[in-house]
């Protein structure tokens, strides 16, 4: 496996949108070492800031993570990376395939406008995870997008399609959400604020936005194939699909083709 | 024609001439067995015969919960058509009316092939805007399937996006029992039903799997695009062209059809089997098949192949 050590931590942001397994493929190490990742006049390149161990196969190990890791997985069309630490914003953004691992916390906008592949978040991930960048049409737009601990705020705005599995979430989790799933242990006040369509799952839930609208319980066969589809990412999302939930539909501000699905123990 | 014979039974050596069809399958689950076994009962209603039904439909085989993908009881239902195009209309219209309609059912894909027929897709129109599309991974094939959620006054229609066709299926493999009297030979013609829909990917579409009315094409009658076969009519035996022997009363005829030509070959297999085992017991006299002359289907499933218990080699082809 190709492995980057990083050598200390970064004294700028670092873009790391050219740096992955397809992109190191076919370079030599002293190669891989010019590549630039500077995002200042200072012109780092990758060579500067880690030991690079290359082997030429698909899955490449960051070893020593930063939170000035930026666009880690970024564009990422098949292999897997696998980060020992923390990154920064846009982890796997506009991804196409392949996997991303985050063995500590993410930055902001994780997994943006990502159409596949997996992203992995063992720790925390920050405001806008799974959400739009600013001016783009859509955030996660059809990967699976896994946070073990807490997302920030507004996860899934503009969240078009995919899934985000998340332990807990901030306020706005799926703001002006076009269409996907979400589903957590617990969401902030206003889920779904301003939704279109799409499915909002949780434990718990903070305070709702008034244009929401309780459609009482309901055994539906789509909350089956959910349960059937979570189970094998995360057994305790799937049983909450498959418990006893109330349902809200909203956000009727909007289109209102949305759902909101609570626990009802 | 030279006789055969399996289990002591004659077999005339002819063949069964089929031809190639399109087909699909889709699986209908329901909370109940015996709620999806309805569904599937009606939807396979009046599809006996492509040419006057638009549609030839049966039921495949029962599904258990962890056969389906929603995890409930279901059933496999195949269908078949001249064209794509036409079984489209049927499965629209079959699936509209009778799966839509029937409490708590569900309906999914239940075959792969190369040619999309869109379902849900179509279907959610009924929604009137209220309906919302799903996807979800499958957690069996690791592949996303979508899905439309359509309000009904239960809760949802679940009806997947699209279903597939499939190549090479082929209608009108068919076996035909010459009998002494019409309880013996509806005897025989059951057992050799059992035994061919013990063939997966198969159906026999016609009433309990078996005709009485088989036909020939053409008739006197202008316009009459078929008619019945009058060399097997038992009231017509002695005239010019009877097939029948003075012993046989009755004749009754098992049609096949199946997602590949195999399977067509299989089940008549196992049909002829049955059939002829049994036979003796119950005045079988003769077992044929029906053709054309074989110049209106490719597939020609001779009788003599069938008679090893196991395939020697690929029956029906051209």
């Amino acid at each position: 496996m190709t492995t980057l050590t990083l050598r200390q931590e970064p004294p700028e942001r670092l873009d790391f949108l050219n740096v992955n397994p397809l992109s190191l493929g076919g370079l030599s190490e002293s190669e891989a070492a010019r590549l630039p990742v500077g995002t200042s006049r200072r012109g780092l390149t990758l060579g500067d800031c880690f030991a690079i161990a290359l082997d030429g196969s698909e899955d490449l190990v960051i070893e020593g993570g930063s939170s000035r890791l930026d666009r880690v997985g970024a564009s990422l069309s098949g292999g897997t990376i696998r980060v020992v630490g923390d990154v920064g914003q846009r982890l796997g953004e506009g991804m196409k395939g392949g996997a991303v691992t985050v063995t500590g916390s993410a930055g902001p906008f994780a997994g943006s406008g990502a159409t596949g592949g997996t992203i992995t978040i063992a720790g925390d991930a920050g405001d806008h995870a799974g959400g739009a960048v600013y001016a783009a049409k859509a955030g996660l737009d059809g990967a699976t997008l896994v946070i073990h601990g807490a997302a920030g705020d507004h996860l899934g705005d503009r969240m078009r399609r995919g899934l985000i599995l998340v332990g807990a979430a901030g306020a706005y989790a799926g703001s002006r959400m076009i269409a996907g799933t979400i589903a957590a242990a617990s969401l902030g006040d206003h889920p779904g604020y301003g939704m279109r369509r799409g499915t909002l799952l949780a434990g718990k839930v903070g305070a709702l936005a008034p244009s929401f609208v309780e459609t009482g319980t309901h055994d539906l066969v789509f909350l089956r194939l959910l349960a059937r589809s979570l189970r094998p990412l995360s057994p305790s999302h799937a049983d909450l699909a498959a418990g006893a939930l109330t349902r809200y539909s909203g956000d009727l501000a909007t289109l209102g083709k949305g759902e909101l699905w609570v626990s009802a123990a | 024609m030279a006789e055969l014979t399996l289990n002591g039974i004659p077999v005339i050596d002819t063949f069964a001439e089929a031809f190639d069809v399109a087909g699909t399958a889709i699986i209908i689950t329901n909370d109940t067995a015996k709620w999806a076994m309805i569904a599937a009962t009606t939807m396979t209603g009046f599809a006996t015969s492509v040419i006057g039904c638009g549609a030839e439909a049966g039921i495949d085989c029962e599904l258990s919960p962890e056969e389906t993908p929603d995890g409930r009881p279901g059933v496999r239902v195949l269908l078949f058509g001249f064209e794509p195009n036409g079984l489209k209309d049927q499965l629209l219209k079959r699936v509209g009316q009778c799966i839509l309609t029937c409490p708590g059912t569900a309906c999914y894909a239940g075959v792969d092939g190369p040619t999309k027929i869109k379902l849900g897709g179509a279907i959610r129109y009924f929604g009137d805007g209220f309906a919302v599309a799903k996807k979800l991974p499958d957690p069996l094939t690791g592949k996303t399937r979508r899905y439309w959620r359509i309000p009904v006054m239960d809760g949802e229609f679940l009806c997947e996006d699209f279903v597939r066709a499939v190549d090479g299926a082929v209608g009108g493999g068919n076996l035909l029992f010459l009998g002494r009297n019409h309880a013996q030979t509806l005897r025989v013609a059951e057992i050799a039903v059992d035994a061919a829909r013990t063939v997966a990917g198969a159906i026999l579409p016609f009433p309990g799997g078996i005709v009485r009315s088989g036909s020939k094409v053409g008739a006197r009658t202008k316009g009459m695009m078929a008619s019945t076969n009058d060399a097997y009519c038992p009231t017509l035996k002695g005239r010019a062209g009877t097939e029948l022997a003075a012993d046989v009363g009755v004749v009754l005829e098992i049609v096949i059809d199946a997602l590949t030509s195999q399977g067509v070959a299989e089940s008549m297999r196992a049909a002829l089997h049955a059939a002829t085992e049994a036979g003796a017991a119950h005045g079988l006299v003769a077992v044929t098949a029906g053709n054309y002359g074989g110049n209106l289907g490719r597939h020609h499933y001779h009788l003599k192949d069938l008679l090893s218990k196991e395939p020697a080699s690929e029956a029906g082809a051209a």
